[in-house]
């Protein structure tokens, strides 16, 4: 009842603003701590990633496989379950991507491949994602542990194919063939060229429309179908959930496979959109970067949109940043990522105690 | 009691203590003279527990202090409580379960940095404890593998071994069988001898007045009377535990029971544990009456309305609900059982009956969420459970009139009038309600009182569960007993009285009357 | 035929002895509650801060130090958000996980410019081999001279560290107060806190000496086994430390075989590269790699015996409103 004086703005804005500024500032001291000025480093890296029209592409770029990867920890966080494994059910559905572009490139147009190509992600991420859950809803494995050990078979599982089976005859680079043309997502920058926009050679690409498109899907699968109901209901309070009636092993499971399968469309952004070819370690740790993407967006599609957004410009900006102060290396964007986990996942109690103490208070008064 | 030189073991003065917006404790004194037995007693809620939990350092007190031995003292954590000599034995064990019994006995007494000195230490003394109050026990038993009882046994020597002279029992029976509980009681008369000075928290009369010298009676958070256990009675505990409450009237005509709509025959039903939580029930429920089930909370009955509603499979039994039979092989789920027209109020609206996080017009269907009622084709439809909600706000009085406010920010009354709303307007014939109005205000408890009352005239079977006796005599045409997972009891709602209905939940009624049989026929 | 499996198990011994080392620190930290998937951030960050300390001042010991002192720091940011604020134990170690993969890249890159590594280490600034007393003398010797020689002897002081510290853990564990009370304080804090025991405390001591033990690890992979850090040098062996003990089911003496068994599945990998069984063919070095997770995952499932965890894991301790 408590919570009735606490303002929305409250905990919508004015938390997660104080948790990222935190992660900047702590940020801002080890760019401090290394010598480097870290107002002039964040005017590079905001410039880099929207100071131009090619920038804001490879931000958007980035920002695609983020909302895929943060839409599929909130799914499955939204039914109270950590789902650890984006990474690797991102890293198989990248292979349903690879299998049916390279069958299917050969003889068929892209209006048939690309469909089956975004069923071959969905299906091969959801298939990956779906023995940790059976685990966990029939016989208690905790899906902590188990997703993280996925994520290395997933690992071992793919050089295997790759080095052995898909590899091009010949070649020394571990990845497969280049997919005929057939088989490549449009560039936005041929769709956007015509009007006038010109975004260079950035990979952005249709998969982001598909993101967007995951991002409305989901808001409607959670917040207007009964399947939806049931989820929020298991993972806000699991004895209302069996009161209600609610099969829970069920409901666990298949949000898992549609997580999996939101994961996995990191495939088809990667292989079918960017590189062309299945290639290994292609997921770059979008996986763990989506816990980072949901706790920000605070599992809402339209706060992981801004997240993703946020992540991706700290992506594309760090690299325009490393290539303009070379003594600051891009993985400082994977500092600040690990930090925002920190201040709005770990310490999430250490503001929000205080802040909506500081508020009651006021109301009280 | 003692005279005013020698001081008493323990002493409490105004302890007050509040959480948030429940007074748990106002203003208690207490006096123990040492080497006795104090029973302290009261209905569930009347704030017993919490205030052993301040004599033993585990919540600090608001105001008020401590005197032990005609010392005050400062109480902050366990380890001051322990130090002052003070031991408990709380009513969930705090044991280590894998550990052994000695492991368990001197965890935080270890006598030294390296086990080996300590446990040989411990293993001498504990054999001398164990003798000198016939508490014999296998020190290296891993605690799991004990019985309850020696568990609990396992607990009084952990306070001894650390040298307690005032032992607090919180519920001690709670878990044990007749024989255990009459062992314990003699293990008391020999702490009693060797001076240890008793604490006894209890619901049950029928062991203050079997092992106690005095008997304090708590209600509301209140202490409200003492009594030197020789000089009082069953009747008049009962009555003080209960208190004399302003009598709640419901205006209602005779019922006139028809149809069988439930029928339970001999259900039972075991926890995880093994422990036997739901003792061969039988009961009916007919179409035009209210059932109440009276019982100090924590006799079976949140376990019956589990069982009843399906949340819970039960062991043995079976269950004649709408023509069909319901088993322990051919169960149903909480879903399934609300298809054959049950409905159910939970007991505790916020661990069950509520999603809080909820907005109030998404709560308004938990439990029906899939009803074609609510569901389009795929998507559900958010405007009609909307209009509904709101139609049932303005019909139900619930305040503010908001569906989109989360339902945590709704007020107890409130709340409880969105559940009730929701499971009545079902339309349902069976009606399972449990408190109905616990943390409800005045004006709305009559109201949800008034709507029961004309469901029954409608026709439906309500079984209603309450821990307010005033509510099951205001309201029942049938009052059902339960003690320690067994109907002990069932009377016409007419022949009951505050006393008697006491008596039979203290399970102190039918004792009673078998004595005077065995005495007759002796 | 003996000859290599001597060499075997000698490699054994190397690559098992920080998984030894880190699961000894897991089991720790999670016989008192706290589960921690950081233990790999902690082995990354030891290994930098190790290797950049022996760099700087050319003595292994002094990196140990910076090791260990950098590996203690992040168990206390642990212990910070989940112990003080009652943080989620999952999301805290992804968050120490995933700064220390950043961070080391980043201070290596500005430290020493050569392209997120640190500078080779040699002399002092490394853990070398011990020769045991006699191994020369015996190594002729048949059979036992070549397990003394071989597989016994030659390795360094870290290596004898991680075996030492088995039996220290054991009776730390189960021969001292502080090891009663850790473990009692996984299984039902509450017991603890009735018994007078801060349950905060026995953690925060817990998790420091996972701190220490995961510094040692770290810094056995940057200044021992390797001469100096490279980029996300730990390479999962937090995790597979993890899987270890699970998989040792949270005791000191089976997690020992769980790394020797994972240490061993390693060398094998490695040895089966490009071999032919006959009947079989080639066996792919990722199956054998994939093994340890594949057990443990089996073993969670409760196909291979049962991994039951201490009971009070991974839930914050709450006093409870009675």
């Amino acid at each position: 009842m408590s919570q009735a004086k606490v303002p929305a703005w409250v905990n919508l804005a004015l938390i997660p603003f104080l948790n990222i500024l935190l992660a900047f500032v702590v940020s801002g001291l080890v760019i401090l701590a290394i010598g480097e000025d870290p107002i002039e480093a964040a005017s590079f890296l905001i410039y880099g990633a929207f100071g131009y029209n090619e920038g804001i592409a490879y931000t958007l770029y980035y920002a695609t496989n983020l909302i895929f990867t943060g839409l599929a920890v909130s799914v499955a966080f939204k039914g109270g379950l950590f789902n650890i494994g984006g990474e690797g059910q991102a890293y198989i559905g990248g292979l349903g991507v690879g299998l049916v572009c390279l069958s299917l490139d050969h003889t068929m147009p892209l209006y048939i491949i690309a469909p089956l190509a975004i069923l071959g992600a969905a299906a091969f991420g959801a298939a990956w994602a779906y023995v940790p859950a059976y685990l966990q809803a029939r016989r208690g494995s905790h899906i902590v542990i188990t997703t993280i050990m996925f994520n290395f078979i997933a690992s071992s599982l793919m050089v295997y194919l790759i080095v052995n089976w898909l590899k091009e005859e010949g070649r020394m680079a571990a990845n497969s063939r280049t997919f005929e043309e057939s088989a490549w997502l449009p560039h936005l920058s041929d769709i956007l060229a015509p009007l006038g926009i010109d975004i260079g050679y950035a990979p952005l690409n249709l998969a982001f429309v598909l993101a967007l498109v995951c991002c409305v899907l989901v808001w409607a699968l959670l917040w207007h179908t009964r399947w939806g109901y049931q989820l929020r209901t298991l993972g806000t309070n699991p004895t209302a959930a069996k009161y209600a009636g609610i099969d829970t092993a069920k409901v666990t499971i298949w949000a898992m496979l549609i997580s999996g399968g939101l994961a996995g469309f990191v495939g088809v952004n990667e292989i079918m959109g960017a590189n062309h070819s299945l290639l290994l370690n292609f997921t770059a740790g979008y996986g763990f970067a989506g816990i980072a993407v949901s706790l920000m967006g605070r599992n809402h599609p339209i706060g992981i949109i801004m997240a993703a957004i946020l992540f991706g410009a700290l992506y594309q900006g760090g690299s325009e940043l490393a290539f303009e102060i070379p003594t600051i290396t891009p993985e400082i964007v994977i500092v600040i990522q690990g930090l925002v986990i920190l201040f709005s996942g770990a310490l999430e109690h250490m503001f929000k105690d205080r802040i909506e103490g500081f508020f009651i208070r006021r109301a009280v008064a | 009691m003692t005279t005013d030189t020698t001081p008493y073991a323990i002493e409490l003065r105004d302890i007050s203590k509040r959480f948030g917006a429940v007074q748990a404790n106002k203003d208690i004194c207490l006096q123990v003279p040492a080497g006795t037995v104090h029973g302290i007693i009261g209905e569930n809620g009347a704030g017993k527990s919490t205030l052993m939990s301040i004599i033993y350092g585990f919540y600090e007190a608001d105001t008020g202090y401590i005197e032990v031995d005609g010392k005050r003292i400062d109480i902050h954590n366990s380890q001051d409580a322990i130090n002052a000599g003070i031991g408990m034995v709380h009513q969930h064990f705090m044991l280590v379960e894998n550990f052994s019994v000695l492991e368990n006995v001197i965890l935080g007494a270890e006598g030294g940095a390296l086990l080996k000195e300590g446990v040989e230490t411990a293993r001498v003394e504990l054999q001398r404890l164990a003798q000198e109050y016939s508490l014999d026990i296998d020190v290296d038993a891993i605690v799991e593998d004990l019985p309850v009882g020696l568990q609990q046994r396992v607990e009084i020597l952990k306070a001894l071994y650390r040298g307690a002279r005032i032992l607090i029992l919180d519920e001690p029976t709670g878990v044990l069988t007749p024989q255990e509980a009459d062992h314990l009681f003699r293990i008391l008369d020999a702490l009693k001898e060797q001076g240890v000075t008793v604490l006894l928290i209890t619901h049950k009369l029928r062991e203050i007045l079997a092992s106690t010298d005095n008997v304090s009676v708590m209600r509301q958070g209140q202490m409200v009377a003492h009594r030197e256990t020789a000089k009082t009675s069953k009747e008049e505990l009962a009555e003080l535990m209960v208190g004399k409450k302003v009598r709640l009237t419901v205006d209602k005509d005779e019922a006139t029971p028809s149809d069988v709509f439930l029928s339970a025959k001999n259900i039972s039903q075991y926890d995880k544990q093994g422990v036997k939580r739901l003792k061969n029930i039988n009961l009916e429920l007919r179409a035009g009456e209210i059932v109440g089930i009276a019982g100090v909370s924590g006799n079976g009955q949140s376990e019956l309305l589990n069982v009843l509603s399906g949340i819970e499979p039960m062991t043995e039994g079976e269950l004649h609900v709408a023509g069909q039979v319901i088993t322990a092989k051919a169960p149903k789920d909480a879903a399934q059982m609300r298809g054959l027209k049950m409905a159910h109020v939970p007991e505790d609206r916020h661990k069950m009956g509520l999603v809080t996080g909820f907005e109030a017009y998404e709560a308004a269907v938990l439990g029906y969420h899939n009803s074609s009622d609510y569901n389009g084709k795929v998507l559900m439809n958010r405007k009609v459970m909307i209009d509904e909600c709101n139609q049932r706000m303005a019909d139900w009085d619930v305040r503010p009139p908001n569906p989109h406010l989360k339902t945590a920010n709704f007020s107890g009354g409130n709340q409880q009038k969105i559940v009730i709303a929701r499971e009545v307007e079902q339309n349902p014939d069976i009606l399972l309600i449990g408190q109905p109005t616990r943390g409800v205000d005045i004006g709305a408890i009559e109201n949800i009182h008034e709507q029961i009352v004309k469901l029954r005239d409608s026709g439906k079977a309500i079984l209603l569960v309450s821990v307010e006796l005033d509510e099951i005599m205001a309201l029942s045409d049938r009052i059902i007993v339960m003690f320690d997972g067994a109907v002990v009891g069932e009377l016409d709602a007419k022949d009951a009285d505050e006393r008697t209905l006491g008596l039979m939940m203290a399970n102190a009624f039918n004792k009673e009357e078998q004595e005077n049989q065995k005495g007759e026929s002796a | 035929m003996f000859e290599t499996l001597i060499l075997m198990l000698d490699a054994t011994m190397r690559v098992s002895a920080p998984l030894i080392l880190a699961a000894l620190a897991g089991l720790y930290a999670e016989r008192s509650g706290i589960v921690d998937i950081g233990l790999e951030g902690k082995i990354l960050g030891s290994a930098f801060a190790a290797a950049a300390g022996a760099a700087v001042y050319g003595s292994a010991w002094i990196g140990l130090g910076f090791g260990v002192l950098a590996s203690v720091f992040l168990a206390m940011i642990h212990g910070f958000a989940c112990i003080t604020h009652r943080g989620d134990h999952i999301v805290s170690g992804v968050a120490i996980n995933t700064i220390v993969a950043g961070l080391t890249v980043t201070l290596s890159m500005n430290w020493f410019s050569m392209g997120g590594q640190t500078p080779t280490l040699s002399g002092d600034a490394r853990f070398l081999s011990v020769t045991l007393p006699f191994a020369d003398a015996l190594a002729d010797v048949p059979v036992i001279g070549l397990i003394y020689s071989e597989l016994l002897s030659g390795h360094n002081i870290l290596v004898y560290l991680a075996f030492l510290m088995v039996p220290a853990t054991y009776w730390a564990i189960y021969k001292t107060r502080f090891g009663l009370r850790l473990r009692a304080v996984g299984e039902n804090p509450h017991a603890v806190d009735t018994a007078g025991i801060s349950v905060a405390f026995v953690r925060y001591r817990a998790l420091i000496i996972c701190g220490i033990l995961c510094g040692i690890a770290g810094a056995y992979l940057s200044t021992a086994h390797n001469a100096g850090f490279l980029k996300d040098m730990s390479a999962g062996k937090g995790y597979m430390a993890l899987a270890a003990l699970i998989f040792g089911k949270w005791r000191p003496v089976p997690v020992l075989f769980a790394c020797l068994l994972f240490g061993f599945l390693d060398a094998l990998a490695i040895r089966m590269q490009g071999v032919e069984i006959a009947g079989i063919g080639e066996v792919p070095v990722q199956a054998i790699e994939v093994l340890p997770y594949v057990l443990t995952v089996l073993l969670l499932a409760g196909f291979i015996g049962k991994a039951v965890g201490p009971k009070a894991i991974g839930r914050p301790y709450v006093k409870e409103r009675a």
